[in-house]
């Protein structure tokens, strides 16, 4: 009886200290004042917009290739993102105030992407990559919100996500944040200022390992694999592993600007999006990923 | 019992030489369409190279490349694209099944292609930047029908 006793204290304090640790994070004092600190540049943050491929997800559905890029700046929300877990839906994060994101802070806006954990503190699933964005630099977090101003609203409403049970229960994910999310970087400090900025690029802003890296049952991206490829989370075709050892770092900042392929095949898939997104770039930023991804096989 | 056994027997018999012989026309069909794709990105090399200056301009190998881009995509596409050829229904397709749902959408699309390849034919050999001005229409015609019909690969 008295062994019960202590198993189950035992068990009262591992349930305490775990939904401690798995509570919704908010932003240390300092971070907050490192964001109010910051001149908030809205031209710097459309470098940072289109680097972490906002649109990719956020933009309206159907959106084609020869369609003006501009389309992509309304962030109406309504794609859907395929899973084992179930489907989910973007919602509207355009400037709007009922529908979207148009009454957050910066505040609000910086905890979720370094967090992701929503201003009325429930925790956001990682379709959502804060688990990549949780490396982004806080200025570059304050640039993209103020560009964020600069952005149209839009009054779609958001369709709820599309999920199985149990994953309907958000409170699972504080936990699944203690296993899966890390701030730390794949690729260790390098002396070559280049391979460091894609680095940048590639594993905070960029999260091309969400798609290139393949996830373990969990659903967390298995580092030993990095860009490995991954089977499509949709159930068709597979995500390419990245670099191909054959392609230069030319080819891959061709690639990344115009679509072509070394051997002049077009990208297609959700590829086509996010080279619309890289060829927004100052060239420097394509070369920069370029680099980076050259440096994992070199 | 017997009898119907017997009647599925032969049916089956009778319906198996059919599903190779499906087999051996998908498999021919969606070869020759990936050759066609091949031929055009073939032609499409030089032509975007020039523009990305990773070759010099050359007017006759220009003009060469884009007449031939012109002829490739007047290949029609009637034959090429069988039911039962998308991608997990025949090895090495990586063709959307959606393409089937959406026939009219997926010929516009080739037009668009047309109508591009017509536009470089006419621009390739007028100076590197004729050539770069119709690049863009051309790739994104492909890309637009690729964005929407082809899988990840």
């Amino acid at each position: 009886m008295r062994r019960f006793g202590g198993f189950l204290l035992a068990s009262i304090v591992v349930g305490l200290v775990v939904w401690w640790l798995a509570r919704p994070g908010d932003l240390s004092p300092a971070t907050q004042t490192a964001l109010a600190a910051h001149a908030a540049d809205a031209e710097a943050g459309e470098r940072i917009f289109w680097a972490a491929g906002c649109a990719g997800c956020h933009a309206r559905p159907g959106i084609e290739a020869t369609d003006p890029v501009e389309e992509r700046l309304v962030l109406s929300g309504g794609r859907r993102l395929e899973s084992p877990f179930g489907t989910f839906v973007a919602p509207n994060i355009s400037t709007d105030t009922t529908h979207g994101i148009g009454g957050w802070e910066l505040n609000d806006f910086a905890r979720a992407m370094l967090h992701g954990v929503s201003p009325d503190s429930t925790h956001y699933y990682p379709a959502f990559p804060y688990t990549s964005y949780n490396r982004a630099r806080l200025e570059d977090v304050a640039d993209l919100w103020a560009f964020w101003q600069t952005l149209p609203a839009d009054d779609t409403p958001s369709i709820g996500h599309e999920l199985s049970f149990p994953f309907t229960l958000r409170g699972g994910l504080g936990v699944w944040k203690l296993l899966n999310l890390s701030d730390e970087y794949l690729l260790p400090e390098f002396p070559d200022a280049q391979v460091m900025r894609g680095r940048y690029l590639v594993e905070a802003l960029g999260h091309c390992a969400e798609c290139h890296t393949p996830r373990n049952l969990a659903g967390g991206l298995d580092a030993s694999r990095w860009m490995g490829g991954a089977p499509n989370p949709s159930g068709e075709g597979r995500i390419p592993p990245i670099p191909d050892p054959r392609w230069s770092a030319d080819d891959i900042e061709a690639y990344l600007f115009s679509g072509f392929t070394p051997s002049f095949d077009v990208v297609g898939g959700s590829m086509a999006d996010v080279v619309v997104h890289m060829a927004q770039l100052p060239a420097a930023d394509r070369a920069a990923i370029a680099a980076y991804l050259r440096a994992l096989i070199e | 019992m017997s009898r119907s056994l017997i009647a599925a027997a032969l049916a089956a018999s009778l319906c198996l030489p059919g599903a190779a012989f499906a087999n051996e026309a998908n498999e021919a069909a969606l070869k020759a369409r990936q050759s066609l794709m091949s031929l055009i990105a073939y032609n499409l090399g030089p032509l975007a190279q020039m523009a990305q200056g990773r070759i010099d301009y050359d007017a006759e190998a220009a003009q060469a490349a884009a007449d031939n881009l012109f002829n490739l995509t007047r290949h029609s596409q009637e034959r090429l694209w069988p039911e039962g050829t998308a991608e997990g229904q025949i090895e090495g397709s990586a063709a959307r099944p959606t393409i089937w749902e959406n026939l009219d959408d997926f010929a516009r699309r080739y037009g668009d292609l047309q109508t591009a390849a017509a536009t470089m034919q006419g621009a390739a050999g007028d100076g590197l930047q004729s050539l770069q001005g119709a690049l863009g229409g051309l790739g994104g015609a492909c890309q637009a029908c690729h964005q929407q019909y082809r899988v990840s690969d």
